[in-house]
């Protein structure tokens, strides 16, 4: 068929936690039109087929907003196209004969489960220590009682566009989940809403990203370069300067 | 680390300063009277122990960043990540330590010596004040091709270091903002240009004309 791309797989491969994995090498015929995850998809019907097991990866929406996909490939998180997640990136970006190696996220906070597939609960524990606002139930507030200024929005906006997937702790040299703590610090203190409880917040998501693990930023960008949403390291200068804030000013 | 860095880069300002006296003609006068000033002002004193214990604490900081974050990383990738981060910003911890080995070979060639083995240093006068003869030291080691070398490669090693560490200093401070921040991007690659070639000077300067 026209199209065709005949590929060999790195793939990584570990049956659980605590199991020793390897790459183990695949071939595969997919076609230019496929996405990546649809190229997984004909590989593991290929596995299956054969009465193997098939490769363990995450996915869910499949359109580049839920943050589930999780692999490095070829040694960078979502592959090589910038601002892209895994599964909007297409084959059509490979030629035919192409070898691509395929390895879940490292990080001693990210464990793998199995395969390409980690446990992120660190993110999620993030977010319970301090990443919501407290509103008390009640009628909805109309939605222009509070005036925001249309750049602070824009900000806010552009940090809300993290999508929690772990390309940066996975980019990141230190393992360092800096990029994402400070997204939701930035999306959520920039807003009125959230400037309230700005101080715990910061202080307490923070405090869990260490608890959790996590290495220390040193600023190396790695994670700006590999998010697929492209938030940007001002969120860390934003984040550091209101941790310092919370540290020296708060009782 | 950020702040303790942004001492140490005051510190290599004032230092090529003081030394750029070295360049000057006239039979090392003005930097014996300068190193002699150095040595025994009790301010001067004061800044300089102060400046160890920032060196140190500089020292200890990076160790514990660098065994926390390689511990955080866990396993590497059988393929390592090629993106548009620069090579000096994940090797500041090896570019420090060799800039320690650097500033302890230093100390042995200069600051040891006006401390501790003064007596054995060749003196010179001024207008009847004997004081040491600090230039005909450093001429006498920056002259030597092997110390030379080693000295080059340091600054070079210094280069690196700095072409990293004075932006992200800032960074680390949170002081990032639209306007100022290209600024100071630009300074920090014009400073770790500016200085350590300011100080290779001095000694290629003394190892071709004396």
């Amino acid at each position: 068929m026209s199209g065709d791309l005949n590929l060999t797989l790195k793939v990584w491969r570990q049956s659980g936690p605590n199991a020793k994995g390897a790459l183990k090498t695949y071939k595969v015929v997919a076609n230019e039109h496929m996405s990546f995850l649809e190229m997984l998809d004909v590989l593991n019907e290929q596995l299956i087929s054969e009465k193997e097991t098939p490769i363990v990866f995450e996915h869910d929406c499949r359109e580049g907003i839920c943050g589930s996909c999780s692999m490095v490939i070829d040694g960078r998180p979502h592959g090589p196209q910038t601002g892209t997640t895994a599964c909007q990136l297409h084959m059509r970006h490979y030629k035919d004969g192409d070898t691509i190696v395929v390895e879940p996220f490292r990080a001693k906070s990210f464990p793998v489960l199995k395969d390409l597939s980690v446990d992120r609960g660190a993110f999620d524990r993030i977010i319970q220590a301090g990443g919501y606002v407290s509103v008390n139930t009640g009628q909805a507030v109309d939605g222009n009682s509070i005036p925001i200024e249309q750049e602070v929005a824009l900000k806010a906006f552009d940090s809300a566009t993290c999508i929690g997937c772990g390309a940066c702790v996975a980019a990141c040299p230190n393992g360092s989940a800096m990029l994402f703590t400070s997204a939701k610090v930035s999306h959520l203190g920039l807003l009125p809403q959230g400037k309230v409880e700005n101080t715990k917040r910061v202080k307490s998501m923070v405090a869990q990203m260490d608890k959790e693990g996590f290495g220390m930023c040193s600023n190396v960008g790695a994670c700006e370069a590999e998010c697929p949403k492209e938030i940007s390291l001002d969120n860390i200068a934003r984040l550091n300067r209101a941790y310092t804030g919370a540290v020296l000013g708060s009782e | 680390m950020s702040l303790t860095g942004l001492f140490l880069i005051l510190f290599l300002t004032v230092h090529l300063i003081g030394n750029l006296q070295l360049l000057a003609n006239d039979g090392g006068k003005s930097f014996n009277a300068y190193s002699d000033l150095m040595g025994n002002n009790t301010l001067i004193q004061i800044i300089s122990k102060g400046n160890f214990f920032f060196i140190i604490l500089h020292t200890i900081q990076g160790f514990m960043l660098y065994f926390k974050n390689k511990g955080a990383k866990g396993s590497k990738y059988a393929v390592s990540p090629k993106n548009k981060t620069s090579w000096a910003s994940k090797n500041m911890a090896l570019l420090g330590t060799l800039i320690l080995a650097f500033i302890l070979m230093h100390l042995g060639h200069f600051y040891f010596q006006f401390k501790f083995n003064a007596d054995a240093l060749a003196t010179v006068n001024y207008d009847g004040e004997t004081i040491i003869d600090s230039y005909q030291k450093v001429v006498e080691v920056l002259t030597n091709p092997l110390w030379l070398g080693l000295y080059l490669l340091g600054l070079a090693v210094l280069a690196f270091h700095l072409s990293h560490g004075f932006a992200s200093a800032f960074q680390t401070l949170g002081l990032s903002h639209k306007k100022y921040t290209p600024i100071i991007n630009f300074l920090g690659k014009a400073y770790s240009i500016i200085i350590p070639l300011g100080f290779a000077i001095i000694p290629l300067y003394l190892f071709f004309t004396k």
